[in-house]
């Protein structure tokens, strides 16, 4: 109880501090009356980038620590379990980096995500760390209310805290899934409530769709009042986002116009965007030879100035250190190095990769398959010039070679796309709307012109 | 000179014919492959007249320099032997002239034919040499060098390169790996004390051509002007065939190594003409009490307890369904159990069981070089250590034809690819019960997808109804039994289509 209260005093003096730092914010966005600008003006060398929450007045990092990909171990009965050493000595480090904004949920890492990230910042004070965490209740037959609240709790356990700073309703695409999951069983007024409480400082949801269901969502607003949004943006989504997503430019336009702050998931397409195929890179290392192909990519969505935070999922340290070097601080694109992105999407969208971003939504694969390990061998064999239809193509015998050998390696027998039966349990669990089925018999099939060709 | 020479041919043949058993990529039978086809009992079983003459010519002008060379199991022997000879002088003289064995030579030779006529085949194939160093060579020393190569593999994957892949090892057939693992070790004794007396007692290929070497027009002929009696000979000899008190040899049980000459001091033995010199009277053949020969009732016994056990090992593994808590990670998956089949198929090529069974001689050099992890040594008693065909762990691929490229006794004959896709060899059988549309309730048709003789179609459950389920069915007359169906069905622990062999193969 006394613990409470003393969250409860720290949270007064946030909020003042946030009142005042907001008044600052408005003053000078006032002035120019187009869209919102959470940038802050004074800039230390080598120092994080912070963005304003026009909301909370949060100074939130630019960089945000996305916890779905943390580092993995196995464990004695050869169960992957999260690394909680490793996991501790990331956080330390992006904490003493000026990182302070953690996204997690229920369902990453089969489950393990917020507990791992919850014990890892519990070492240090509550109020060095924003919190962000989702209501994941896309995967149940069932969407009760008494379910997402227990999965709420649970959150709030895992963490070891009593209010989650930013709060997103998980995966939505469109009213009727709002509808199904948050609106009709009663859960949105929960939530509602909990936020007037404090317990839940921002409210918000992740968008994965079309422009349709982005639209509707976005006209809840008026009702609701978002306090931030989670869009996948970067310069391949700008304008060529893939299947039946939206255009990131679109959807932040949209909330520039609303005032509501977004923060960016996928700036970097699970990595597709740092491992580029072979030409491309050349393009951007000719421009910058310096910068590490990924940084082009954290720029971009640093670059728009609607956007609060950008969030990666980074594995490894050299990750971390390679994005703390790019936002301490940001140097947003300027106009000459805004059109050079836009013409190497035009040139990547050419290319035929397959838009998984390895978030594992699908998976488990109730017949074994490893789904996202089948995929993205693919990718890294179109982006290494390895797939070759016509056996008279040039080196085409290497190529099989390289294509055979590495995808003995990556997927072991029982789980390669050849065990594939074509269910479609994954489909709908695809933020990407991969037809994931037809992708991996499309897989199997070239696998199996490559065996009977020599 | 002469024993040098033996040597670099022992070695050639040694090696190239052990690589054949080791290299499972099936690259080197293109330059090697002959080396399996000029063995002796293989070539007589594929009625290869002209190896088995030029075989028993070479035998009538040199005696068994076969022996000596060309037979791996006779080369793995005088290397056991030979170092043993290393480890102590005295233990390189350790032999000494014994009369030869025929009261036991003679029956197992009769019984070997009988076997192979009859019945019992592979009861005969256990002693036939080239196929029992085969097994040895598949079933001891290929898992060695796969690891090697897997090591190999290992490293090259983290150096980003090509060169190797892993491969699986795995016992194939338990009975046949414990079989291969005794014909070593009682092989490895025998040698170490007695140096080649497995070949003068039991090998039947060596009694055969014993008949022809007695009657050699070459062989090491003992000079009596220059001999001393020194027994120096007689006491290295490691088939124990040097009467120096008569200073005769016996030219049946002689593999003309060479060895007496190069050890004779005075000169005394040289390897030359034998008619029209000094005729050499033939040994006498003295009944002899002693040793050996009990060794091949040890097999039989531990056989009952390995089928037991590998029988409760495969029906441990039964899958489990698994709580999905979240995004993320693997189901279980296991390998299908083995189904029972009325018939095990045997690849194209085989023509019939009868005539497969007729020629091999259960040698595992197709078990070893099949890419598909198909092809295992049979563990049923009548066909023990013939290969049969199964598909857990992988299926008989449209591509490939290397054990009828490889198999030297003809009970594989060699076929084209395009002959292959029209033979069949069995036919596709659905359990409907285990089929995944009906115990999972969703939408499958994997067996389709993957057929190469597009024989298998899936039907509409309900026929009057558009959207109704779809289940596979066979039409037997294309089905040519590879077993892609069978491989790729998810359906555990057993799968819902297998494979059933046909005793004649046909063309479709």
């Amino acid at each position: 109880m006394k613990e409470n209260i003393d969250r409860r005093g720290f949270l007064k003096v946030t909020g003042y501090t946030a009142i005042a730092a907001g008044v600052f914010g408005t003053l000078s966005g006032c002035r120019r009356h187009t869209s919102p600008d959470y940038t802050e003006q004074e800039q230390d060398n080598r120092e994080m980038t912070y963005r304003i929450n026009p909301n909370s007045g949060d100074k939130v990092s630019i960089l945000g620590y996305g916890c779905m990909r943390w580092p993995m171990i196995k464990d004695e009965y050869g169960k992957d379990v999260v690394d909680q050493e490793a996991v501790n000595r990331l956080v330390d480090h992006a904490l003493a980096n000026g990182v302070n904004y953690f996204d997690s949920a229920p369902v990453y890492l089969q489950g393990q995500s917020e507990a791992a990230t919850g014990k890892a910042l519990s070492r240090h004070p509550r109020e060095s760390y924003f919190v962000a965490t989702k209501l994941s209740n896309h995967r149940g037959p069932e969407h009760s209310k008494e379910e997402g609240i227990r999965m709420y709790k649970n959150s709030l356990k895992a963490f070891q805290t009593d209010y989650i700073d930013y709060y997103l309703l998980h995966n939505l695409g469109g009213i009727d899934a709002f509808n199904k999951r948050f609106g009709d069983n009663g859960l949105i007024d929960f939530l509602l409530e909990e936020r007037k409480a404090g317990r839940i400082r921002n409210l918000g949801f992740s968008f994965h769709g079309n422009r349709q269901g982005f639209d509707q969502l976005i006209s809840l607003h008026e009702k609701y009042h978002w306090d931030f949004v989670q869009i996948q943006l970067n310069y391949m989504d700008w304008k060529h986002p893939s299947n039946w997503n939206t255009e990131a430019e679109y959807l932040q336009a949209e909330l520039d116009k609303r005032e509501i702050p977004s923060i960016v998931m996928e700036p970097l397409l699970g990595g597709r965007l740092a491992k580029v195929p072979d030409h491309i890179a050349d393009r951007l290392k000719e421009k910058a030879p310096q910068s590490s192909v990924a940084s082009w990519a954290f720029r971009f969505a640093g670059t728009q100035k609607g956007v609060l935070c950008v969030l990666s999922g980074m594995t490894y340290k050299e990750h971390l250190d390679d994005n703390l070097k790019t936002y301490s601080p940001l140097k947003p694109l300027d106009q000459e190095e805004m059109s050079f992105l836009e013409e190497t999407a035009d040139l990547m969208s050419k290319y035929p990769t397959i838009p998984c971003n390895d978030c594992k939504y699908c998976m488990p694969c109730p017949y074994g398959i490893d789904i996202p390990a089948i995929l993205l061998h693919y990718n890294k064999c179109v982006n290494e010039g390895n797939v070759k239809q016509d056996t008279r193509s040039e080196n085409y015998r290497k190529s099989r070679r390289a294509y055979l050998v590495s995808y003995d390696r990556a997927i072991p027998k029982l789980r390669q796309a050849d065990r594939c039966i074509g269910c479609g349990q994954c489909t709908e669990h695809c933020p990407q709307s991969i037809d994931i089925p037809k992708q991996l018999h499309k897989i199997d099939k070239y696998i199996e012109e490559l065996k009977r060709n020599m | 000179m002469l024993r040098t020479l033996r040597i670099i041919f022992a070695a050639v043949f040694f090696i190239g014919i052990t690589l054949l058993f080791l290299d499972f990529t099936g690259a080197l039978h293109l330059w090697l492959g002959w080396m399996a086809k000029i063995q002796f009992l293989p070539a007589v079983l594929a009625m290869n007249t002209i190896v088995s003459a030029i075989l028993l010519i070479i035998t009538i002008i040199f005696g068994r320099v076969y022996c000596s060379t060309i037979c791996p199991l006779g080369v793995m022997q005088d290397i056991i032997s030979w170092i043993h000879g290393k480890t102590k002088k005295k233990n390189r003289f350790r032999f000494s002239y014994a009369p030869a064995k025929n009261w036991l030579r003679y029956p197992i030779l009769v019984l070997f034919i009988i076997g192979l006529a009859v019945g019992g085949h592979s009861i005969a194939i256990l002693i036939a040499p080239y196929s029992a160093y085969g097994r040895i060579a598949s079933n001891l020393f290929a898992p060695l060098y796969q690891w090697g190569n897997n090591l190999l593999a290992w490293l090259a994957e983290r150096a980003e390169s090509y060169a190797f892949y892993s491969t699986e090892v795995w016992i194939k057939s338990m009975p046949t790996f414990i079989i291969a693992a005794s014909t070593f070790i009682i092989i490895f004794i025998i040698a170490w004390k007695g140096g080649r007396t497995y070949c003068n007692t039991v090998c039947p290929v060596g009694t055969i051509l014993g008949f022809f070497s007695r009657y050699s027009m070459l062989a090491p002929v003992i000079d009596t002007e220059k001999c001393r009696n020194c027994q120096l000979c007689s006491r290295q000899c490691k088939t124990s065939c040097i009467d120096v008190s008569n200073h005769t040899i016996d030219y049946s049980r002689c593999v003309a190594c060479m060895d007496c000459i190069d050890t004779c001091k005075d000169g005394a033995i040289s390897y030359t003409w034998r008619y029209g010199r000094k005729s050499c009277s033939k040994t006498t053949v003295m009944p002899a009490a002693q040793d050996s020969a009990n060794d091949m009732n040890s097999i039989d016994k531990g056989r009952r307890a390995f089928m037991i056990s590998s029988a409760l090992a495969t029906s441990a593994a039964i899958a489990k369904a698994q709580e999905i808590k979240g995004d993320g990670g693997l189901t279980d998956v296991s390998h299908a159990q083995k189904p029972q089949r009325k018939v095990s198929p045997v690849p194209a090529g085989a023509i019939s069981l009868k005539n497969f069974t007729d020629h091999c001689t259960g040698c595992q050099l197709c078990v070893s070089i099949c890419p598909n992890q198909v092809l295992r040594p049979s563990v049923s008693l009548n066909k023990l250590m013939l290969p049969e065909m199964s598909y857990e762990r992988g299926y008989c691929r449209p591509e490939c034809t290397k054990c009828s490229d490889v198999c030297p006794a003809g009970a594989i004959r060699p076929i084209t690819v395009e002959e292959k896709s029209s033979i069949q060899i069995g036919h596709a059988v659905v359990d409907y019960e285990a089929c995944v549309v009906n115990t999972d309730n969703v939408k499958c048709g994997n067996c389709a997808r993957h057929c190469p003789a597009g024989a298998i179609t899936m039907v509409r459950i309900d026929p009057d109804k558009e959207d109704s389920p779809r289940i596979p069915a066979v039409n037997e007359e294309k089905c040519i039994g590879c077993g892609a169906c069978e491989s790729l069905c998810p359906a555990r622990p057993v799968t819902a289509i297998h494979v059933e062999g046909h005793e004649v193969h046909k063309t479709i």
